[in-house]
Protein backbone atom coordinates (compact mmCIF):
# COMPACT_ATOMS: atom_id res chain seq x y z
CA UNK A 1 0.00 0.00 0.00
CA UNK A 2 2.41 2.57 1.03
CA UNK A 3 4.68 1.59 -1.55
CA UNK A 4 2.02 2.43 -4.50
CA UNK A 5 1.17 5.62 -2.72
CA UNK A 6 5.36 6.78 -2.69
CA UNK A 7 5.42 6.33 -6.79
CA UNK A 8 1.66 7.87 -7.52
CA UNK A 9 3.17 11.22 -5.36
CA UNK A 10 6.79 10.94 -7.20
CA UNK A 11 5.54 10.90 -10.67
CA UNK A 12 2.68 12.90 -10.86
CA UNK A 13 3.41 16.73 -10.59
CA UNK A 14 0.27 17.68 -9.87
CA UNK A 15 -0.98 16.25 -6.61
CA UNK A 16 -3.49 13.15 -6.83
CA UNK A 17 -5.78 11.96 -4.05
CA UNK A 18 -5.74 8.58 -5.16
CA UNK A 19 -4.70 5.34 -6.17
CA UNK A 20 -4.26 5.38 -10.14
CA UNK A 21 -3.37 1.23 -10.63
CA UNK A 22 -4.53 -0.69 -7.86
CA UNK A 23 -2.56 -3.39 -7.37
CA UNK A 24 -4.18 -6.99 -8.31
CA UNK A 25 -5.05 -8.58 -5.01
CA UNK A 26 -4.24 -12.55 -5.20
CA UNK A 27 -7.39 -14.55 -4.47
CA UNK A 28 -7.89 -14.82 -0.88
CA UNK A 29 -5.17 -12.56 -0.13
CA UNK A 30 -7.39 -11.68 3.05
CA UNK A 31 -8.94 -14.15 4.03
CA UNK A 32 -6.66 -14.64 6.63
CA UNK A 33 -7.09 -11.72 8.46
CA UNK A 34 -10.84 -11.96 7.85
CA UNK A 35 -10.87 -15.46 9.36
CA UNK A 36 -8.44 -13.66 12.60
CA UNK A 37 -11.15 -11.48 13.18
CA UNK A 38 -13.73 -13.61 13.22
CA UNK A 39 -12.04 -15.68 15.65
CA UNK A 40 -11.87 -12.73 17.60
CA UNK A 41 -15.55 -12.18 17.94
CA UNK A 42 -15.69 -15.38 18.95
CA UNK A 43 -13.36 -15.02 21.80
CA UNK A 44 -15.83 -12.51 23.18
CA UNK A 45 -18.51 -14.93 23.00
CA UNK A 46 -16.36 -16.90 25.15
CA UNK A 47 -15.63 -14.00 27.46
CA UNK A 48 -19.43 -12.97 28.18
CA UNK A 49 -20.05 -16.94 28.92
CA UNK A 50 -16.83 -17.11 31.29
CA UNK A 51 -17.82 -14.18 32.90
CA UNK A 52 -21.17 -15.40 33.45
CA UNK A 53 -20.25 -18.84 34.41
CA UNK A 54 -17.66 -16.33 36.87
CA UNK A 55 -21.06 -14.95 37.89
CA UNK A 56 -23.31 -17.76 38.83
CA UNK A 57 -21.06 -20.65 39.40
CA UNK A 58 -20.89 -20.54 42.81
CA UNK A 59 -25.20 -20.39 43.02
CA UNK A 60 -26.13 -24.35 43.55
CA UNK A 61 -29.40 -23.71 44.60
CA UNK A 62 -29.14 -26.77 47.65
CA UNK A 63 -28.15 -28.84 44.44
CA UNK A 64 -24.58 -30.29 43.16
CA UNK A 65 -21.45 -28.83 43.04
CA UNK A 66 -18.48 -29.26 41.37
CA UNK A 67 -16.77 -31.40 44.22
CA UNK A 68 -19.81 -33.92 43.37
CA UNK A 69 -19.69 -33.95 39.89
CA UNK A 70 -16.58 -33.59 37.96
CA UNK A 71 -14.51 -36.28 37.46
CA UNK A 72 -10.82 -34.91 37.23
CA UNK A 73 -8.88 -37.80 35.43
CA UNK A 74 -12.09 -38.04 32.52
CA UNK A 75 -11.09 -34.13 31.93
CA UNK A 76 -7.47 -34.62 32.03
CA UNK A 77 -8.19 -37.39 29.25
CA UNK A 78 -10.53 -34.88 27.61
CA UNK A 79 -7.46 -32.40 27.97
CA UNK A 80 -4.52 -34.90 26.06
CA UNK A 81 -7.18 -35.18 23.40
CA UNK A 82 -7.66 -31.70 22.46
CA UNK A 83 -3.77 -31.32 22.89
CA UNK A 84 -2.73 -34.54 20.72
CA UNK A 85 -5.50 -33.03 18.39
CA UNK A 86 -3.60 -29.82 17.78
CA UNK A 87 -0.22 -30.97 17.37
CA UNK A 88 -1.49 -33.63 14.99
CA UNK A 89 -2.95 -30.49 13.23
CA UNK A 90 0.17 -29.14 13.32
CA UNK A 91 1.88 -31.99 11.43
CA UNK A 92 -1.13 -31.69 9.04
CA UNK A 93 -0.12 -28.14 8.02
CA UNK A 94 3.58 -29.03 8.16
CA UNK A 95 2.85 -32.08 5.28
CA UNK A 96 0.07 -29.73 3.29
CA UNK A 97 3.26 -26.97 3.38
CA UNK A 98 5.69 -29.79 1.73
CA UNK A 99 2.60 -31.00 -0.52
CA UNK A 100 2.56 -34.44 0.35
CA UNK A 101 -1.38 -35.02 0.00
CA UNK A 102 -1.59 -38.60 1.53
CA UNK A 103 0.54 -37.52 4.80
CA UNK A 104 -1.85 -34.38 4.94
CA UNK A 105 -5.03 -36.23 4.97
CA UNK A 106 -3.92 -39.23 7.37
CA UNK A 107 -2.88 -36.39 9.77
CA UNK A 108 -6.11 -34.78 9.04
CA UNK A 109 -7.66 -37.80 9.71
CA UNK A 110 -5.93 -38.30 12.91
CA UNK A 111 -7.05 -35.12 14.20
CA UNK A 112 -10.27 -35.85 13.53
CA UNK A 113 -10.47 -39.27 15.52
CA UNK A 114 -8.55 -36.93 18.46
CA UNK A 115 -11.16 -35.01 18.36
CA UNK A 116 -14.50 -37.19 18.29
CA UNK A 117 -13.08 -38.91 20.90
CA UNK A 118 -12.89 -35.43 22.73
CA UNK A 119 -16.27 -34.99 22.10
CA UNK A 120 -17.60 -38.83 23.10
CA UNK A 121 -15.79 -38.06 26.59
CA UNK A 122 -18.01 -35.07 26.88
CA UNK A 123 -21.58 -36.12 26.02
CA UNK A 124 -20.49 -39.30 28.51
CA UNK A 125 -19.86 -36.47 31.06
CA UNK A 126 -23.01 -34.61 30.17
CA UNK A 127 -24.85 -38.08 30.12
CA UNK A 128 -23.71 -39.11 33.53
CA UNK A 129 -24.19 -35.54 34.81
CA UNK A 130 -27.90 -35.42 33.81
CA UNK A 131 -28.62 -39.00 34.63
CA UNK A 132 -27.80 -37.76 38.43
CA UNK A 133 -30.54 -35.28 38.34
CA UNK A 134 -27.63 -32.54 37.60
CA UNK A 135 -29.45 -30.89 34.21
CA UNK A 136 -28.81 -27.10 33.26
CA UNK A 137 -32.64 -26.51 35.06
CA UNK A 138 -31.11 -28.05 38.36
CA UNK A 139 -29.09 -24.45 39.07
CA UNK A 140 -27.51 -21.42 37.84
CA UNK A 141 -23.89 -22.69 39.11
CA UNK A 142 -24.90 -25.79 36.15
CA UNK A 143 -26.96 -23.55 33.50
CA UNK A 144 -23.92 -21.60 33.65
CA UNK A 145 -21.80 -24.85 33.18
CA UNK A 146 -23.75 -26.34 30.28
CA UNK A 147 -23.50 -23.44 28.55
CA UNK A 148 -20.22 -22.64 28.49
CA UNK A 149 -18.53 -25.96 27.67
CA UNK A 150 -21.90 -26.89 25.86
CA UNK A 151 -20.99 -23.64 23.43
CA UNK A 152 -17.21 -24.75 23.14
CA UNK A 153 -17.73 -28.33 22.53
CA UNK A 154 -20.40 -27.26 19.45
CA UNK A 155 -17.74 -25.56 18.49
CA UNK A 156 -15.83 -28.47 18.62
CA UNK A 157 -18.32 -30.52 16.41
CA UNK A 158 -18.46 -27.62 13.65
CA UNK A 159 -14.63 -27.96 13.55
CA UNK A 160 -14.81 -31.57 13.06
CA UNK A 161 -17.75 -31.42 10.00
CA UNK A 162 -15.52 -28.45 8.94
CA UNK A 163 -12.73 -30.80 8.46
CA UNK A 164 -14.60 -33.73 6.95
CA UNK A 165 -15.52 -31.33 4.65
CA UNK A 166 -11.77 -30.16 3.55
CA UNK A 167 -10.72 -34.09 3.77
CA UNK A 168 -13.38 -34.41 0.72
CA UNK A 169 -12.42 -31.28 -1.11
CA UNK A 170 -8.13 -32.43 -0.90
CA UNK A 171 -9.03 -36.07 -2.01
CA UNK A 172 -11.06 -34.62 -4.79
CA UNK A 173 -9.06 -31.64 -5.69
CA UNK A 174 -5.78 -32.03 -4.28
CA UNK A 175 -3.92 -29.35 -2.36
CA UNK A 176 -4.98 -26.40 -4.61
CA UNK A 177 -4.26 -22.84 -3.38
CA UNK A 178 -8.23 -22.55 -2.40
CA UNK A 179 -7.66 -25.66 -0.26
CA UNK A 180 -4.55 -24.95 1.43
CA UNK A 181 -6.18 -21.39 2.88
CA UNK A 182 -9.09 -23.55 3.88
CA UNK A 183 -7.07 -26.08 5.77
CA UNK A 184 -4.78 -22.99 7.46
CA UNK A 185 -8.40 -20.87 8.31
CA UNK A 186 -9.66 -24.60 10.15
CA UNK A 187 -5.91 -24.78 11.66
CA UNK A 188 -6.61 -21.96 12.98
CA UNK A 189 -9.99 -22.57 14.66
CA UNK A 190 -9.04 -25.53 15.53
CA UNK A 191 -5.82 -24.09 17.64
CA UNK A 192 -8.29 -21.37 19.26
CA UNK A 193 -10.84 -24.20 20.19
CA UNK A 194 -7.64 -25.22 22.08
CA UNK A 195 -6.81 -22.10 23.88
CA UNK A 196 -10.42 -21.77 24.61
CA UNK A 197 -10.04 -25.37 26.50
CA UNK A 198 -7.41 -23.92 28.42
CA UNK A 199 -9.58 -21.45 30.00
CA UNK A 200 -12.29 -24.43 30.77
CA UNK A 201 -10.49 -26.42 32.13
CA UNK A 202 -8.32 -24.21 34.67
CA UNK A 203 -11.40 -21.70 35.24
CA UNK A 204 -14.34 -24.30 35.37
CA UNK A 205 -12.96 -28.02 36.25
CA UNK A 206 -9.77 -27.13 38.17
CA UNK A 207 -10.93 -23.94 40.13
CA UNK A 208 -14.30 -25.56 40.63
CA UNK A 209 -12.69 -28.46 42.51
CA UNK A 210 -10.55 -26.09 45.19
CA UNK A 211 -13.88 -23.94 46.05
CA UNK B 1 -2.87 -15.31 -14.68
CA UNK B 2 -1.34 -18.37 -12.74
CA UNK B 3 2.37 -16.33 -13.38
CA UNK B 4 0.72 -13.08 -12.67
CA UNK B 5 -1.64 -14.40 -9.41
CA UNK B 6 1.98 -15.88 -8.54
CA UNK B 7 3.87 -12.80 -8.51
CA UNK B 8 0.64 -10.85 -6.48
CA UNK B 9 0.88 -13.27 -3.81
CA UNK B 10 4.34 -12.92 -3.27
CA UNK B 11 4.43 -8.99 -3.62
CA UNK B 12 1.75 -9.64 -0.44
CA UNK B 13 4.21 -11.46 1.57
CA UNK B 14 2.79 -9.62 4.74
CA UNK B 15 0.45 -13.11 5.08
CA UNK B 16 3.55 -15.01 6.27
CA UNK B 17 2.95 -14.92 9.77
CA UNK B 18 0.15 -17.37 9.34
CA UNK B 19 2.67 -19.73 8.27
CA UNK B 20 2.79 -23.01 8.33
CA UNK B 21 5.87 -23.08 11.12
CA UNK B 22 8.23 -25.94 11.84
CA UNK B 23 8.16 -29.58 12.81
CA UNK B 24 10.96 -27.83 15.99
CA UNK B 25 8.48 -25.01 16.83
CA UNK B 26 5.53 -27.41 17.30
CA UNK B 27 7.13 -30.01 19.57
CA UNK B 28 8.65 -26.99 21.35
CA UNK B 29 4.84 -25.81 22.05
CA UNK B 30 3.78 -29.09 22.52
CA UNK B 31 6.18 -30.01 25.18
CA UNK B 32 5.64 -27.08 26.92
CA UNK B 33 1.61 -27.50 26.80
CA UNK B 34 2.12 -30.84 28.12
CA UNK B 35 4.05 -29.77 31.05
CA UNK B 36 1.69 -26.62 31.62
CA UNK B 37 -1.35 -29.01 31.46
CA UNK B 38 0.01 -31.77 34.05
CA UNK B 39 1.40 -29.52 36.81
CA UNK B 40 -1.65 -27.58 37.52
CA UNK B 41 -3.68 -31.10 37.02
CA UNK B 42 -1.38 -32.81 39.46
CA UNK B 43 -1.74 -29.54 41.82
CA UNK B 44 -5.52 -29.64 41.92
CA UNK B 45 -5.87 -33.42 42.12
CA UNK B 46 -2.72 -34.29 44.71
CA UNK B 47 -3.69 -31.54 46.86
CA UNK B 48 0.05 -31.16 47.48
CA UNK B 49 -0.35 -27.33 48.65
CA UNK B 50 -2.30 -26.60 51.77
CA UNK B 51 -3.39 -23.34 50.92
CA UNK B 52 -5.91 -23.39 48.24
CA UNK B 53 -5.67 -19.93 47.28
CA UNK B 54 -2.03 -20.08 46.56
CA UNK B 55 -3.25 -23.53 44.75
CA UNK B 56 -5.86 -21.66 42.50
CA UNK B 57 -3.27 -18.67 41.58
CA UNK B 58 -0.58 -20.78 40.58
CA UNK B 59 -2.67 -23.00 38.20
CA UNK B 60 -4.52 -19.30 37.01
CA UNK B 61 -0.47 -18.43 36.49
CA UNK B 62 -0.02 -21.59 34.13
CA UNK B 63 -2.84 -21.07 32.21
CA UNK B 64 -1.98 -17.85 31.42
CA UNK B 65 1.39 -18.85 30.41
CA UNK B 66 0.10 -22.06 28.32
CA UNK B 67 -2.31 -19.77 26.23
CA UNK B 68 1.06 -17.33 25.89
CA UNK B 69 2.61 -20.29 24.18
CA UNK B 70 -0.37 -21.45 22.42
CA UNK B 71 -0.76 -18.38 20.52
CA UNK B 72 2.85 -18.15 19.67
CA UNK B 73 3.82 -21.85 18.79
CA UNK B 74 -0.02 -23.30 17.36
CA UNK B 75 -1.60 -20.12 16.02
CA UNK B 76 1.81 -18.56 14.91
CA UNK B 77 1.44 -14.77 16.20
CA UNK B 78 3.96 -12.61 15.98
CA UNK B 79 4.11 -8.32 15.35
CA UNK B 80 4.69 -8.89 11.69
CA UNK B 81 2.03 -10.45 10.06
CA UNK B 82 -0.69 -8.12 8.22
CA UNK B 83 1.35 -5.71 9.00
CA UNK B 84 0.76 -5.47 12.89
CA UNK B 85 -2.95 -5.52 12.35
CA UNK B 86 -3.46 -9.25 13.54
CA UNK B 87 -1.51 -8.18 16.97
CA UNK B 88 -3.76 -4.99 17.10
CA UNK B 89 -7.00 -6.78 16.87
CA UNK B 90 -5.35 -9.48 19.37
CA UNK B 91 -4.82 -6.60 22.08
CA UNK B 92 -8.06 -5.20 21.19
CA UNK B 93 -9.99 -8.27 21.94
CA UNK B 94 -8.15 -8.53 25.04
CA UNK B 95 -8.77 -5.47 26.31
CA UNK B 96 -12.73 -5.83 25.74
CA UNK B 97 -12.13 -9.29 27.06
CA UNK B 98 -10.65 -8.23 30.47
CA UNK B 99 -12.98 -5.22 30.87
CA UNK B 100 -16.08 -7.57 30.21
CA UNK B 101 -14.37 -10.52 33.10
CA UNK B 102 -13.07 -8.09 35.76
CA UNK B 103 -16.22 -5.93 35.42
CA UNK B 104 -18.90 -8.21 35.70
CA UNK B 105 -17.37 -10.20 38.31
CA UNK B 106 -16.54 -7.09 40.53
CA UNK B 107 -19.56 -5.67 39.45
CA UNK B 108 -21.82 -8.51 40.62
CA UNK B 109 -19.98 -9.40 43.60
CA UNK B 110 -20.27 -5.86 45.13
CA UNK B 111 -23.82 -6.49 44.18
CA UNK B 112 -23.94 -9.71 46.38
CA UNK B 113 -22.36 -8.13 49.21
CA UNK B 114 -24.12 -4.79 49.18
CA UNK B 115 -28.13 -6.52 49.04
CA UNK B 116 -30.52 -6.39 51.96
CA UNK B 117 -30.12 -9.75 53.96
CA UNK B 118 -32.92 -11.95 52.07
CA UNK B 119 -36.47 -12.06 53.73
CA UNK B 120 -36.73 -15.25 56.01
CA UNK B 121 -39.75 -16.64 55.10
CA UNK B 122 -40.37 -18.86 57.61
CA UNK B 123 -40.25 -15.61 59.96
CA UNK B 124 -43.29 -14.69 58.19
CA UNK B 125 -46.38 -14.46 59.99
Amino acid sequence: MSKGTATVSATADAPVFYLKDEHDHAEGGSTMFGFWIYLMSDCLIFAVLFATYGVLGGNYAAGPAPKDLFDLPLVAINTSMLLFSSITYGFAMLAMAKGKVGATQGWLALTGLFGAAFICIELYEFAHMIHEGATPQRSAFLSSFFTLVGTHGLHVTIGLIWLVTLMVQVARYGLIQANMRRLMCLSMFWHFLDVIWIGVFTFVYLMGMLR
Amino acid sequence: MSTKAKAGHDDHHHDEGHAHGSLQSYLIGFGLSVVLTAVPFWLVMTGVLDSKQTTGLIIMAFAVIQIVVHMIFFLHMNVRSENGWTMMALIFTLVLVIITLTGSLWVMYHLDTNMMPAMDMSQMP
